[in-house]
This record gives structure tokens, C-alpha cells and sequence, in this order.
């Protein structure tokens, strides 16, 4: 059983430390990398897909190392972060070239398999540059496949993705865990790892800061308190009446508005509307304001 | 070694699918635009055959087409990150270059060799004619090779690649004789003068140091090439 092995590596680039002593074992089925921007998730793909060296560490795909090593591409297929194409080939062509470039001894059966797998069959003989994200994502995904290798990297996958075409993807992705491969994905967004059976390992910083089940994770990022800004015609009232509500954990009364402190998401976003219909309030403003990734990736870290 | 036909289709696909590749028209058509509009007036061969095969033809035509189909061939594929598709294969990093080095080099050939052929038939004689055209594709080889490497050490190979061409063998080459034995231009002179001599060309470099010396920079352009490759590093912007 091939799987990924890193070991003790770190990279940096001079004096950047871009992924610091990360150890981690993939095994088959489907892998979350979540981190936000910077924190090494691509540096981390590009050393198991061996197009960077670790500066400290060993990075194996089976028992070889990704570095300077064309055989591992045997059982890796890799699909990179920026959409790069040959959009003058149709996704038909550019399957079959691919399974042309792995040597393999049928490549157009390989080929028409690929490109069943990931369902653009359909589609094969129409140019790349005419396809919309999803389907050349699926593209991609297909040429990588179509050796069946073991191990699939692939580096934000949903990026520009529509909700439907990400779960089209998800989909695709389940599908090939649950065959046995070990599937590695990048993410910045939570939200994309929502329908993850699988584990997660979320890199902070070019650490190594979380790695276990998902469902650990998403109770953890589900528990932890969201800050709202909310204005309205009556804030004070407002503030009283939001007190009284079990999913409220603490209201701060400022010039500017008020800040809420919500235990519960769902029951505070729920109860708002309702409140206000009672008391007459016009709610005239309502943002989180603790959303951006790093706060909701410092709070994983922490817990 | 035989060569990759899968790598080889898409590398000559993607030169040809870019616009780029209409770069290679305006020289070659000016060139014989030139000869025809010489010969049809009459003016005596001896007065415009330096100029316009030396001058235009191999100091400008022959190094400007080999360095934009050169860089072309890899360079544009590492510009737009579709050279992961081709590295991600289990293929030796020599078999990538060779395959990518012989599209080039015929790719070049042709394009420099047609045009040239035609001047030197209209200067002189159909000898002639083909003693450019074989020099160019002598010069179009080593051209590639030159031009090949540098993809892979700069992300500005079109740049660097047209600072040799205009400023060592263009300038340095006609002032300092020294520089002479390190141009590609100068060895495609030689060859040129010596498949078929002429008053018209003269090679300033012996054909032994040329040959020599074409074989050289073309093996060790290649083999650095294949070393490049081999730790060819993603460019990671996000790191």
C-alpha cells in the first residue's frame, strides 16, 4: 500500500520558514489540508509531489523519495493550484496524451476510463478553453487519474468553484478515497470540508497545528463564540432583550452599536429576527465580525 | 535516442497555437521582399548580398527565430505552469529536452533555412542557395540548444536571449575578435562560406574551432538543460 510519509520536514526560503518540522503519514481515503493563505499548505503539495526539495526531512510516496525521482509519478498523480491547460487540446486529446506520456499499454481504453470516472465523456471532443471551471477541473482531475495511481494530490480544488460543481467534485473525490487511494486536498475555506468524511490536518503558520477527524473539528470551530456588530433604532432595549436568550453569551452597548458575543450561531442568528418583530427594533446592521480564517484557525490552534 | 512523438505533437501544437508564432513571419518575408526587390532592379548582387544574407540573414533572421521558437518550446510552458502536465510523468528529464530540443531545431531550420535558400538563389546560384540553407540549419541546432537552456535558467529568457544576439555577437562580435570564437553567428558564416565559397561571405573563424565548438555548446547546453529539469521547482507564490 502506497502511502505519503513526511518526516521531520521543514522548507524555508531564505529567511522565510515556509513549513516548519511537519511529520504526518497519509493513509488511504480522503485528507483535508486546511490552513489559510501562507501557511504552507502549497509548499507542503509541492515536496510530496516532488517539485521542491525539503530543506530538512524526508518526504516519501511509498517507499521513494518525491525529490528528483520522475518514477514516483508511476502512483502519483497531482493536480496543481493554478489552472494550467492546454487549451487549444480537447479534454479527449489532452487525456489521452497524458496517458500516451505514462506509456501505458492501452492508452485510449485509460483515457475513455478517465474521463468516464470524472463524467466528461460527454464533452471530450470539444475544446479545453471553451469549458467552464468545473468541467476543466475535471479535466485535470481526469489526466492525472489516468494511470490509477495510488496517491492524488490536489491543491485547492475548489477554488472558483460554484456550490454545485463543488460537490460534483466532492463527490468525484469520496468516490476515489472509497476505492482505496489516498486522496490529499488543500483548502482555505471551512466550509468546503463540510460534507469531509474523512481526516483533516490543518497547517498554521507552516505548522503542523491539528490533524484527527473531522467531526473533532467541526464541533470545535461550531462551539466557539461568534462576534456580531449589530446596530438597530434601540440598541440599549435590544441589548436587554438579547440577554435573555440562551444562545447570547454577552453584550457590549458602544456609540457605534452593539457587540453580541454568541454561544450558538444557529440560535442567535434565528432568535434576532424574532426579537426584533417584538420589541419594534429596526435592525439596520448585522455583521460578524470575527469571521476572517485566521481567527477562526487561531481559535482550532487553541483549543 | 529516439524521440517522444506524444511530447513532441504538443510541444509543436503549442507553438503553433499561440499568436506568437505569427512572429515568425515579417523576417522571413522581408528577406526575400528584399532579394527580389534587389534582383528585379537590377542592382549588381555585389552590392547587396553582404548586407542582406549577412546582415539580415544570419546576424538577425536566424538568431531571432531560433530565440523565439527556442524559448517557446519550454520557456512558455514554464511561463503558464503547463509544464507540470509533462513533469508529472514517470519520463527521464532527458527525454522531455531531446524531444523538446528537436522540435526547435526543425522548427527553426525550416523557418530560417526556406527564406535563405531562396536569397541565395536569387544572388548567386542554387549552390549557393543550399550552402545557407544548410548553414542556417547547422546554425538553427546550436541556436536551440543556447536557447533552450536559457529557458530554464531565466524567467526572462526572450530578454537575455536578445541581449546576446544584439549586443555579443551583433556588436562585441564586429569590434572584438576575440568574442568571435564564442558567437554561433560567426561559426554559421563559416560554414556557409565553406559549403559554397563566394566573395560574398567570409567566415572569421576556422571551421575546425567552428565545428568543434557548435558540438560543444550544443552537448553542454543539453546536458545542463536535463540537469535544470531534473530540479525544476515550482514557483510558489502562496507558499
Amino acid at each position: 500500500m502506497t502511502a505519503v510519509t513526511m518526516d521531520g520536514v521543514s522548507r524555508w526560503f531564505g529567511n522565510v520558514v515556509a513549513v516548519n518540522d511537519v511529520t504526518m503519514t497519509l493513509e488511504p481515503g480522503v485528507t483535508g489540508l486546511l490552513g489559510p493563505n501562507g501557511a504552507g499548505k502549497t509548499t507542503l503539495l509541492h515536496m510530496m509531489a516532488g517539485f521542491l526539495s525539503p530543506s530538512r526531512g524526508t518526504v516519501m510516496v511509498g517507499d521513494q523519495p518525491a525529490w528528483r525521482n520522475p518514477a514516483v509519478y508511476r502512483h502519483l498523480g497531482l493536480v496543481s493550484e493554478r489552472e494550467a491547460v492546454h487549451g487549444f487540446l480537447t479534454a479527449g486529446e489532452f487525456v489521452l496524451a497524458s496517458a500516451r506520456l505514462h506509456k501505458l499499454a492501452d492508452p485510449a481504453a485509460a483515457a475513455a476510463a478517465a474521463l468516464d470516472l470524472v463524467e466528461m465523456t460527454e464533452f471530450k471532443d470539444r475544446r479545453i478553453d471553451t469549458y467552464s471551471k468545473g468541467m476543466r477541473q475535471r479535466t485535470r482531475v481526469a489526466a492525472s487519474l489516468v494511470h490509477n495511481p495510488q496517491v492524488l494530490l490536489l491543491d485547492e480544488p475548489f477554488n472558483g468553484m460554484d456550490p454545485r460543481q463543488r460537490m460534483h467534485m466532492m463527490e468525484l473525490l469520496h468516490r476515489l478515497g472509497g476505492e482505496g487511494r489516498t486522496i490529499l486536498f488543500s483548502s482555505h475555506i471551512l466550509e468546503e470540508v463540510e460534507q469531509l468524511s474523512g481526516t483533516v490536518q490543518v497547517m498554521v503558520s507552516g505548522r503542523l497545528a491539528a490533524s484527527g477527524d473531522y467531526r473533532e473539528i467541526r464541533r470545535l470551530m461550531s462551539n466557539r463564540p461568534h462576534v456580531f456588530a449589530v446596530s438597530s433604532t434601540d440598541d440599549r432595549r435590544l441589548a436587554v432583550a438579547l440577554m435573555a436568550q440562551p444562545s447570547v453569551a454577552g453584550v457590549e452597548l458602544a456609540p457605534t452599536g452593539l457587540t453580541v458575543r454568541a454561544s450558538d450561531y444557529g440560535g442567535f442568528t434565528r432568535s434576532l429576527p424574532k426579537i426584533a418583530l417584538k420589541e419594534g427594533i429596526r435592525v439596520s446592521r448585522l455583521t460578524p465580525s470575527d469571521e476572517s480564517l485566521e481567527s477562526v484557525f487561531s481559535y482550532l490552534v487553541e483549543a | 535516442m529516439p524521440i517522444n512523438t506524444t511530447i513532441a505533437w504538443m510541444t509543436a501544437r503549442g507553438l503553433f497555437g499561440r499568436r506568437r508564432f505569427l512572429l515568425l513571419l515579417p523576417l522571413p518575408v522581408l528577406l526575400v521582399a528584399l532579394a527580389v526587390f534587389a534582383r528585379v532592379t537590377g542592382i549588381n548582387s555585389g552590392d547587396w548580398a553582404q548586407p542582406v544574407v549577412n546582415g539580415l540573414g544570419f546576424a538577425v533572421l536566424l538568431p531571432v527565430i531560433a530565440l523565439i521558437v527556442g524559448t517557446g518550446v519550454l520557456g512558455s510552458e514554464i511561463d503558464d505552469g503547463t509544464i507540470v502536465h509533462i513533469l508529472t510523468k514517470p519520463l527521464s528529464r532527458a527525454e522531455i529536452v531531446w524531444a523538446k530540443f528537436l522540435v526547435a531545431s526543425g522548427v527553426t531550420a525550416l523557418t530560417a533555412a526556406i527564406p535563405l535558400y531562396v536569397v541565395g538563389v536569387l544572388v548567386e546560384s542554387v549552390r549557393f542557395g543550399l550552402g545557407l540553407a544548410a548553414a542556417a540549419a547547422i546554425g538553427a541546432v546550436v541556436y536551440s540548444a543556447v536557447f533552450l537552456l536559457l529557458s530554464l535558467l531565466s524567467r526572462r529568457p526572450v530578454l537575455v536571449g536578445l541581449l546576446y544576439v544584439l549586443i555579443w555577437e551583433g556588436l562585441l562580435g564586429n569590434l572584438v575578435s576575440g568574442t568571435r570564437v564564442l558567437s554561433v553567428e560567426q561559426y554559421t558564416l563559416t560554414y556557409a562560406d565553406k559549403i559554397a565559397p563566394t566573395e560574398y561571405l567570409t567566415g572569421n573563424v576556422s571551421l575546425t574551432v567552428s565545428i568543434i565548438m557548435s558540438v560543444i555548446i550544443t552537448v553542454v547546453c543539453l546536458g545542463y538543460a536535463v540537469l535544470r529539469l531534473r530540479s525544476f521547482t515550482a514557483a510558489s507564490e502562496t507558499s
